[in-house]
């Protein structure tokens, strides 16, 4: 009955033939794979740049999209862009929010660090109105709701460790930001819309947000630029930025995980050799998954 | 083969023994350990969380708009909190009682801010149980609780049980004469 | 451990007065203390510990998550948002509960497979084995409930695709449609229901759960010979030797779990429920979670709507009739070198069903569904009866012992177990 295992083995053949074929046809191509300070199992965030992600949305993004899970005082948070409580509850103070007062009429107060990040505007709706009719989308968790397929076998490559892949959405939001570019001949642009290499269908209602020069980075101590200010370092350090919005506690989970799991691998080690001990008493114990299919007689 | 092994009655000599005692010990304590680590993030995930936290932040109140004998209800951490603008009569008064006769003996000019004895700043849950006293009720003209009949003075001081202690003070400091920070004290906000 | 197999018997004055009144310890003893083990068990067999394990960890998680979760459809996905951001270890609680349910359904799939394997669903533990996929069909449920809790898009469309499949049904299934939803769409008042029976559905489990185990200790434990238990030295006690056995196992699945947890959380879910559920579009590929992709395939692989409903359905319900469809008295596979093939063959098959369900259902993908599905069946409607009619199974061994040491040799030591214990079930409880 081996024709039963080849008729498995073409039968799996004949569908993966199926996704090379479609792949290739009307997909944009998937975004390349960037290198992450933030990526595997050590991974931490570069405070610096997520400083300077947080400059680029304060500066650029935030004129059009929200971040309302987002609050100041996240922005002072262990494992964040790792600004003090005084920087923050400056910032704060620069932006209004509003507010009820005794006698129930609405007033303006100044931002404190316990409030939302303040939307651009009052509803969805009025979003939606002054976009063409739909709303930017939110920052909060995007970067966790943005990704792209890989295929077999690569899927199952991303989910292994120290070779696996999870910032999908983060290099698609950085190549999204670059992917500007001229449509290819033939390619027919509406009004309103604008051609993008990564974007599915390629066209996209946001006109090119970032160029060259466009935010100044703090200086580095002699003077000089301590990152190019390019729209290619400009998106590089705002993904980063959308990264740790999306998953703030993303460098205590990995630090913990690694002690857990450490934690996990010794107490079986343990625990196998108190299993050993224990079965000796009755001639030791049958291993393996199916040692009985191995035993000649 | 591991299953064909000789028995290990022959091997099982004292320091066999110790090092088997030692190995099951180990085991055993790890597990232990692993538990009552795998528990903590459970109690933990029960404390206040990060959002009531940086919402239980200094509370600024105006204290100009209270007149002369009014209590002011503010709430900070969604705990009450008793705003009282108490008149010279009743604060003549609360100065000449006798503090044997108090359930909790305190004196009143310990339970307000110096140079600002008008202003009463007290926890407004009943230190029995937690009810809401009614304000100028009773027999000293302070609080009366509805629930179980507790009595409190115009400083908050228990004056007839059954609450056993005086309605607490909240930690607040004074922001020129009519202003005051609840949740602050000493320039710091409490933690 | 002296008295290996010997019933338990209340030593203090205090144990006798409550085990006359309530035999409660000894009902437990005589069920993981004394029970008698097959010694050739492999790790195939400590999946039940697993599972009991991965429920034990679904309920205490589901239950801390509860007490911060707002099951309101303008709420619900902040306040899952405010979990992984605000609460302690809350992100930890969320990745935990949800990665939980795929290793849950990791470890049920094995379960499974094993059962069918080594024939375990064959007389005299047909009960066991149905109650089993009774279990299997409430964790369904409960799961795919689960899922429409975060209210993001592929919650609220799951939740609309699968009470759609509902409406299938004829004369009543609109009527159960809407008394689903409670409105006349997926809302609101689904998501709170839907809350309430996720909430409840695992409670359920555990009572089934008992009624299985209670089950398993009146056949005892099939084993990868397939032939009982005839002697003392064919068993061990459960403690300490299955219990420890089954302790290490359910490690080593936890460093596997953790790794879920802390390192890939979100892989196994779908990006594009970070996104809040919108009525107004919908995902561009509606997939359901892993577990699930099997049975999609085979809904997808009928063109007609209700024909899909029913094979779905059956595809899980066929599991039950088993017992009656196999006709080999062989029980384990080990021994069935023909059916062993086909087995092999139908997990691939099972495999390949999961892969095609999260394809778009089109050109050659509905055709290799249509193969797959075919076979699904096949292999409980034909393979089972006609192999088992027409298969020379090999050479049993004489016991379980002459299985692990081979045949005349002696295992030295090791008392093993009186054959009363073993022959029967334990009968005071």
């Amino acid at each position: 009955m081996k024709t039963t295992r080849v008729l498995a083995a073409s039968l799996l053949a004949v569908g993966l033939s199926f996704t090379a074929a479609r792949s290739e046809t009307a997909h944009s191509p998937n975004p390349p794979r960037e290198s992450w300070s933030f990526a595997g199992i050590f991974g931490k965030f570069d405070q610096a740049q997520l400083q300077r992600g947080f400059q680029v949305y304060r500066e650029v993004c935030s004129n059009c999209h929200s971040m309302n899970l987002v609050r100041f005082r996240n922005l002072a948070e262990s494992g964040g862009p790792g600004f003090n409580a005084g920087q923050i509850k400056a910032l704060a103070a620069e932006y209004k929010v509003k507010e009820l007062n005794d006698n129930g009429e609405e007033i303006e107060r100044n931002a404190r660090p316990a409030d939302a990040w303040p939307s651009p505007f009052p509803n969805e709706k009025a979003a939606a109105a002054a976009n063409g009719g739909k709303a930017p989308p939110d920052f909060s968790v995007l970067a966790k709701a943005r990704t792209f397929e890989r295929g077999f076998p690569l899927f199952v490559v991303d989910a292994m460790p120290f070779v696996g892949y999870s910032e999908q959405g983060v290099d698609y939001i950085h190549a999204l930001l670059n992917g500007y570019e001229e449509p290819p001949a033939g390619k027919d642009v509406p009004d309103g819309a604008h051609y993008n290499k990564y974007m599915d269908g390629n066209l996209i209602a946001m006109a090119k947000p970032l160029s060259d020069g466009q935010v100044t980075y703090a200086k580095g101590a002699n003077g000089e630029p301590v990152v190019p200010e390019t729209v290619e370092q400009y998106s590089r350090d705002v993904a980063a930025f959308m990264a740790w919005a999306a998953e703030p506690h993303l460098e205590a989970r990995k630090a913990l995980g690694f002690r857990v799991i450490l934690f996990l691998i010794l107490l079986s080690g343990l625990l196998y050799y108190v299993k050993k001990r224990v079965w000796a008493d009755v001639g030791g114990e049958v291993h393996g998954l199916q040692p009985e299919l191995h035993k000649a007689g | 083969m591991a299953n064909t092994v000789p028995t290990p009655d022959t091997a099982t000599g004292a320091a066999d023994g110790s090092r088997r005692d030692f190995l099951y010990l180990a085991t055993g304590s790890a597990l232990a350990v692993g538990m009552a680590a795998a528990a903590w993030p459970f109690v933990a995930s029960m404390a206040p969380d990060a959002a009531t936290v940086a919402a239980g932040a200094p509370l600024d109140v105006d204290l100009a708009p209270i007149q002369d004998g009014q209590i002011v209800n503010v709430f900070w951490r969604g705990k009450l909190i008793f705003v009282r603008n108490r008149t010279e009569k009743e604060i003549k008064e609360l100065s000449e009682v006798k503090l044997a006769d108090l359930i909790q003996p305190q004196a009143d000019s310990d339970r307000v801010k110096e140079g600002h004895a008008k202003w009463l700043v007290v926890y407004g849950n009943c230190t029995h149980l937690g009810c809401v006293p009614i304000g100028h009720q009773g027999q000293y003209d302070g609080w009366s609780c509805p629930c179980h009949g507790s009595l409190f003075d115009a400083s908050g001081r228990v004056r007839r049980g059954p609450a056993p202690s005086n309605l607490p003070i909240p930690p607040y400091v004074f922001e020129g004469d009519t202003k005051i920070r609840i949740g602050e004290e000493a320039g710091k906000a409490v933690a | 451990m002296s008295a290996h197999g010997t019933a338990y018997v209340p030593k203090s004055r205090l144990a006798k007065w409550f085990e006359t009144r309530l035999p409660l310890v000894g009902l437990v003893h005589s069920s993981f203390v004394s029970f008698p083990v097959p010694r050739n068990l492999n790790y195939f067999w400590t999946f039940g510990a697993i599972l009991m394990l991965m429920l034990g960890v679904q309920i205490v998680s589901g239950i801390w998550l509860a007490m911060h979760y707002d099951p309101s459809a303008t709420a619900a996905f902040n306040s899952v948002e405010h979990i992984m951001r605000d609460v302690n270890y809350g992100w930890l609680l969320r990745y935990m509960h949800a990665n939980g349910a795929s290793m849950f359904f990791v470890a049920v799939y094995i379960h499974m497979f094993r059962g069918l394997y080594y024939g375990s669903y064959k007389a005299p533990r047909e009960v066991l084995y149905i109650l089993g996929v009774i279990i299997y069909l409430l964790m369904m449920a409960t799961a795919f409930l689960g899922y429409t809790l975060p209210w993001g898009q592929m919650s609220y469309w799951g939740a609309t695709v699968i009470t759609n499949i509902l409406a299938a049904i004829p004369v009543v299934g609109d009527t159960i449609q809407s008394l689903l939803w409670g409105g006349y769409s997926v809302g609101s008042p689904t998501l709170n229901r839907f809350f309430s029976l996720h909430y409840l559905m695992p409670f359920m489990i555990v009572g089934v759960v008992v009624l299985h185990v209670w089950a398993l200790h009146v056949t005892g434990q099939n084993n990868p010979t397939g032939i009982p238990i005839k002697s003392g030295k064919d068993a061990v006690p459960f403690t300490p030797y299955a219990t420890i056995k089954d302790v290490f196992a359910a490690t080593v699945f936890m460093v596997f779990f953790a790794y879920w947890i802390f390192y890939q959380p979100n892989y196994l879910g779908h990006a594009d429920n970070y996104v809040p559920a919108n009525p107004g579009v919908t995902p561009k590929h509606i997939v359901p979670e892993w577990y699930f992709l099997p049975f999609y395939a085979i809904l997808r692989a009928v063109p007609d709507k209700l024909g899909g409903v029913i094979l779905m359905f059956g595809a899980v319900l066929i599991l039950a009739f088993a017992p009656w469809l196999d006709t080999s008295r062989v029980r384990s596979a080990n021994y069935r070198p023909i059916y062993r093939q086909f087995f092999w063959l139908f997990v691939v098959v099972c495999i390949v069903l999961g892969w095609l369900g999260a394809k778009p259902p089109e050109g050659g993908y509905v055709i290799a569904s249509q193969i797959c599905t075919f076979y699904y069946f096949a292999h409980f409607l034909i393979v089972m009866p006609l192999v088992g009619l027409f298969e020379t199974p090999n050479r049993l061994p004489g016991s379980i012992l002459e299985s692990v040491t081979g045949p005349g040799k002696q295992v030295h030591g090791g008392s093993g177990m009186p054959v009363g214990a073993a022959a029967a079930p334990p009968s005071k409880g």
